[in-house]
């Protein structure tokens, strides 16, 4: 299922805010195909990391490569543009306006006279949710408002996929969620793999974890340290990792460590 | 939202009740709506026919054709003004200014019309100048707000100290200044014949008719859902009844042997009420509109550009607060150190409020600015009519308001209630 070059490689990534080391020496990689999962304490510098891979931070140091060439994202249009979306734990969607409005937020179908085409967008998103199986909304025209917790994850998820994103990166998608729901994300974010797209989920729930990716990236203190296959890994490995982890590479030296 | 917009093929289907478009079924769906607080306009059409029952008995003269005629141009420039309010609650502002933004408005036109003043031009380049100008008020006061981040009260009520002491420092010597042009003064003034109101009802009726049509073809052939048709026609049905009796009774009037007819700022109204509802509802403009009134965190990841909507609403309030300022002088022919009346920036804010708009961003339409406005001067005309002073008018416009907001608030714990 997974290609051989990952669509996004990130080396050696550094970055310090004043006199705090946020990420050292990071490397880190999502393939299409495959769900990635990065988890790590608090502090540990998944945030950072994200926001460098959605454009909102540009990296100190390191190199980031998509689709085997290295880019720089310096914005989170460039992001876009490269087919990487982020859906963070806010989410992002305008409680007032319905599924459609909140889909096509900012990039709505329109005519010469900036006349939006509501049909085309109606059609569209439907068969979108159709595609990601999100059978839980009964009408695409209700406010966002009155949808559930797990009816707005997948719209915002619907959202990041609608664009022919590569990459979709989850910011923490069932964090406040119940058991049914939570479960729907989750079937959703597999989903999401199986159709080819690389995705990033961060968690801090490892049942999740277990539940969705195929490896999963451990970040301790600002260091990788550890990629693990969910297929040959137990829990507690990945927690003592979490915990107590050792950077699975020294400063210029080649990884050495625990690869799947 | 009507329960029959219900779209996808992965939706459950719809329980048996709701698909037949069935008049029998439109009182259910009817208390349906009220039951989960969807009120829509019904809450200000009952209102309405309230007030004009009971003025109908109180006031003697208040059903005639003449006063009919009164009403339309006395909210003509409340409506003007609350249209920008519109836009500007929608993205959660404030605009205190447009009152005097207004009066300014109005000094513009009048001194771009003073013969003998070297800068007398026509009356309609006077009117251009006058919403240039304002709009660049608009602009001003809009940029700081969207690029400082001053917040718009603050900024607004600079401007109202502002340009209201502009317009004192201009008419202190002069104390007013007449509005001769005509073209200025048939902003107001002016009445169509019998005939011409006719084909104006027409063009009117027509042409809402078309819209409705072609959107519904439109979700047809995408193969959407379409709202109750039974509704459709209802709605269609209210709009051309009440175009119709309006021009029947405008063409009613006779004032000593004089005809009048459908005034001219009654068209006005209507005519923007339609552009202004286009810009809010089917252009990517209002979309974003809405979108930064609802969550301008959204909006801004969304890739839209903020600060740029704000500056255009505050221009589009400027503006239009310039037409009803035109208006208004035109009424009375003059620009005076009274214009405008003081109660002119509260109405037309309760305007917008009455009819249903929310003073915290992201909901309410353009109709309420209409809406209300007619509420607000139906009952000042009635009050007046039946030989109250100004002081009733400002008591009960007052309760309105209050009353309206209150239901409005309970409507909202019905729909938050009823998961909607």
């Amino acid at each position: 299922m997974a290609t051989d070059t990952p669509l996004l490689q990130l080396r050696d990534i550094t970055k310090t805010f004043g006199s705090v080391q946020a990420l050292t020496d990071v490397d880190f990689e999502a393939r299409s195909g495959e769900v990635m999962a990065l988890v790590g304490d608090n502090g540990a510098g998944k945030s950072t990391l994200v926001k460098c891979i959605a454009g909102s931070h540009s990296p100190d140091g390191g190199q980031i490569l998509f689709e085997g060439e290295e880019v720089h994202i310096n914005g989170p249009k460039v992001a876009s543009k490269l087919g990487i979306e982020v859906v963070y734990q806010d989410l992002a969607l305008c409680d007032n306006l319905d599924v459609v409005q909140n889909i096509y937020l900012g990039r709505e179908e329109h005519d010469w006279f900036q006349r939006l085409k509501e049909p085309k967008m109606e059609q569209k998103t439907a068969e979108t949710l159709k595609s990601l199986a999100v059978t839980t909304i009964n009408s695409i025209r209700q406010p966002v408002a009155t949808l559930s917790g797990g009816q707005r994850q997948s719209v915002a998820v619907a959202k990041a996929v609608q664009w022919n994103s590569k990459l979709v990166v989850l910011d923490e998608p069932t964090a406040a969620l119940g058991v049914a729901q939570t479960e729907q994300v989750l079937a959703l974010v597999r989903r999401l793999g199986e159709q080819g797209l690389a995705v990033v989920i961060i968690s801090h729930n490892l049942h999740d974890i277990f539940e969705t990716a195929d490896r999963i990236t451990v970040l301790r203190l600002g260091r990788n340290v550890g990629v693990f296959d969910r297929r040959t890994t137990s829990q507690q490995e990945v927690v003592s990792a979490i915990t107590a982890g050792v950077p699975t590479k020294v400063s210029g030296l080649p990884a050495t460590g625990v690869t799947a | 939202m009507s329960t029959a917009d219900i779209v996808g093929q992965d939706a459950p289907p719809p329980p048996a009740e709701e698909t037949p478009a069935s008049i029998a079924s439109i009182p259910r769906r009817a208390w349906d709506n009220i039951r989960t607080g969807n009120l829509g306009v019904l809450p200000i059409v009952v209102g309405m026919i309230f007030i004009v029952i009971f003025f109908g008995f109180k006031a003697t003269n208040f059903f005639t054709a003449t006063n009919f005629i009164n009403i339309i141009i006395q909210m003509a420039g409340t409506t003007m003004l609350a249209y920008g309010v519109v836009f500007v609650l929608l993205l959660g502002e404030i605009d205190l200014s447009i009152g005097y933004v207004a009066g300014i408005g109005a000094l513009a036109v009048a001194e771009f019309q003073l013969p003998g003043s070297g800068h007398d031009y026509n009356g309609l380049i006077a009117i251009v100048i006058a919403v240039v100008i304002c709009g660049l008020i608009g602009l001003l006061q809009g940029a700081i707000v969207a690029f400082v981040g001053v917040p718009s009260f603050v900024v607004t009520l600079a401007g109202f100290l502002v340009w209201q002491g502009v317009i004192l420092y201009r008419l202190e010597a002069p104390g007013s200044i007449i509005i001769q042009d005509r073209w200025i003064n048939y902003t107001a003034n002016y009445t169509f014949s019998w005939w011409l109101g006719w084909v104006i009802a027409a063009i009117i009726c027509t042409g809402y008719a078309l819209v409705t049509v072609f959107n519904v073809l439109g979700k047809r052939r995408a193969g959407l859902a379409v709202a109750n048709p039974v509704m459709i026609i209802a709605k269609l049905g209210g709009v051309v009844a009440a175009t119709v009796i309006t021009v029947a009774i405008c063409n009613h009037s006779d004032v000593q042997g004089t005809h009048l007819g459908l005034p001219l700022p009654g068209l006005i109204i209507v005519i923007f009420l339609a552009l202004f509802t286009f810009l809010a509802k089917r252009t990517t403009f209002g979309r974003h509109v809405y979108a930064v009134g609802g969550n301008a965190e959204a909006a801004r990841r969304a890739g839209i550009n903020v600060p740029r909507i704000r500056v255009l609403v505050f221009i589009i309030s400027g503006a239009s607060a310039a037409i009803g300022g035109v208006i208004l002088a035109a009424n009375i022919n003059s620009v005076g150190l009274t214009f405008p009346p003081a109660t002119l920036l509260l109405n037309s804010i309760a305007a917008a409020v009455i009819g249903g708009v929310s003073l915290f961003g992201g909901r309410g339409e353009v109709r309420a600015a209409f809406l209300g406005s007619l509420v607000i001067a139906t009952v000042a005309n009635g009050l007046n009519t039946a030989g109250y002073s100004n002081g009733a008018i400002y008591i009960v416009t007052g309760i309105i308001l209050l009353l309206a907001v209150t239901l409005d608030t309970f409507a909202r714990r019905l729909q938050v209630r009823s998961g909607r």
